[in-house]
């Protein structure tokens, strides 16, 4: 393929992410609460019940707080987008990653910025899931580059013909652990939870209304398909069959969160944080070094 | 029809009761029941919530928390007394604290009696409520546009054109707020 041409396939994918990412992640959405529903011995909701939420939150009247809150979570969707536009467009992994926590920040910014104690107990809350999950990322992304010839562009990684969980299975088991952060799920929906929970489980949302919260949400959806594009770049190595691979295995690993979701209770922030370092350290760290000696001792992967 | 009525978020609040009808109300949330079938989702925020489901009557005390909750419900919103005590103070009427039912401080919608109301009867109040929803929803851009009309009616009262000449002198004088 010319220059050219990839250009042309990524402005494709940025194209197709922007405007395909709230459909898919509406309907993961959709699903999950079907599949928790049946988890629960319940019927649940119509497929595209997040679809009807965020379209009546749309045309709730406008309350808010004050003006930056509402600017803040825009920002949070925004930069949602970037990230994920970064990515398929198979940018560098670390410029993704730090934009995404920019999203992540101006969302803590956001909930700050109300002055509410229900808010500021969410926003330290997620600023507390922040600290658990990023070290994690950050080795999955050094795991990546060690195992793509030494590169964190995102279309290398894809285009290099290492599959890369066959060398990193510890960083991926590391990743899905923080992925449950990530998702929002139990054990560890400490700030925020898309089910019906309530009080300090809430707290992050608990000043927005309306179509802030409508904002909120769809920057959700675009977050997940996002994330589930990280787990897909564990199985990619240029070839369709891993691609068919990938994509089952990320529906796969979505579904083994929401069973996670189900069958654990919330537990406190001084887990999250103690157990996902623990994950990191232990998965993570150990896979990346065994990882980076063989590569420099000449054999295994380049 | 609005989306509104196929995403009815719920607040509940239980004000002077033998909670029984509070315990029915939490009954419909159980696989039994299952009111996410119809969307609707128990909150515990009112900024976040469509209907207001109460149960128990209004003392002295719980009146403020109903009027608070009331107005930090953004409009769209409906009122269900759910039960006899919150329909018009039922066993508690004669009590000395008891204002009687919800209807003395809030507009209420919809009226669900029973001592408890049984589960059915709440869903099929929430259900009722939805057409009141889907009511005032239409009404709503109107509303809001003429109190934005309102509001920027006053703004121009409030601008008599003294107070504007010494806000623009002052404006110079490089303090933007002071002279008004
Ligand atoms: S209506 Fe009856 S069951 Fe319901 S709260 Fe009143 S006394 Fe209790």
């Amino acid at each position: 393929m010319t220059a050219n041409g990839i250009n042309v396939a990524a402005a494709l994918s940025v194209v197709a992410y922007i405007v395909l990412a709230p459909f898919v992640g509406g309907l993961l959405a959709g699903i999950d609460r079907r599949i928790s529903a049946r988890m629960q011995g319940r019927f649940g909701p119509p497929l595209l019940q997040p679809f009807y939420d965020v379209l009546k939150l749309l045309e709730k009247e406008p309350v808010t707080v004050n003006r930056g809150q509402d600017f803040y979570v825009a920002c949070c969707l925004i930069f949602m987008m970037v990230t994920g536009a970064l990515f398929f467009a198979g940018m560098s992994l670390l410029l993704v990653i730090f934009t995404l926590t920019t999203a992540s920040v101006f969302l803590v910014v956001a909930a700050y910025s109300s002055n509410s104690p229900y808010a500021q107990v969410g926003a330290e809350r997620e600023l507390l899931q922040m600290m658990a999950y990023e070290p994690m990322v950050l080795i999955a992304a050094v795991g990546l580059y060690l195992v793509s010839g030494r590169s964190f562009g995102i279309s290398d990684i894809i285009g290099s013909p290492a599959v890369g969980v066959v060398y990193l299975p510890g960083i991926f088991i590391g990743f899905l652990f923080i992925l449950t952060i990530k998702l929002r799920k139990s054990p560890f929906d400490l700030s925020m939870s898309h089910h019906a929970h309530q009080e300090l489980v809430k707290g992050l949302t608990t000043e927005f209304s309306g179509k802030t919260l409508a904002i909120l949400e769809i920057s959700h959806w675009y977050e997940n398909v996002f994330l589930l594009g990280f787990v897909f770049l564990f199985f990619a190595n240029g070839t369709p069959l891993m691609a068919v691979v990938g994509v089952a295995v990320c529906l796969i690993a979505y579904f083994l969160e929401v069973f996670i979701d189900n069958v654990n209770a919330r537990m406190k922030w001084q887990f999250a944080l103690n157990s996902s370092w623990i994950v990191a350290l232990v998965f993570g760290a150990t896979n990346m070094m065994v990882v980076y000696f063989a590569s420099v001792s000449g054999w295994g992967v380049q | 029809m609005p989306y509104i009525t196929k995403s009815p978020w719920i607040i509940h609040y239980d004000g002077s009761s033998c909670n029984g009808c509070d315990i029915e109300v939490l009954a419909c949330l159980t696989p039994m029941y299952d009111v996410e079938r119809f969307g609707i989702i128990n909150t515990g925020n009112p900024k976040h919530a469509d209907i207001f489901l109460v149960t128990g009557s209004v003392n002295e005390q719980n009146i403020s928390v109903i009027k608070q909750i009331y107005e930090q419900m953004p409009r769209p919103k409906v009122v269900v007394a759910v039960g006899i005590c919150a329909t018009s103070g039922g066993v508690f009427r004669e009590c000395y604290n008891i204002m009687g039912g919800i209807d003395t401080v809030i507009p209420v919608d919809v009226y669900v009696p029973g001592c408890a109301a049984r589960p059915e009867a709440i869903i099929d109040g929430v259900v009722k409520g939805l057409g009141v929803l889907a009511e005032k929803r239409g009404r709503l851009p109107a509303e809001l546009a003429e109190e934005a009309a309102a509001r920027r009616a006053a703004e121009r009262e409030d601008d008599d054109p003294e107070a504007v000449m010494t806000f623009e002198v002052s404006e110079d004088a490089g303090d933007g707020k002071g002279g008004a």
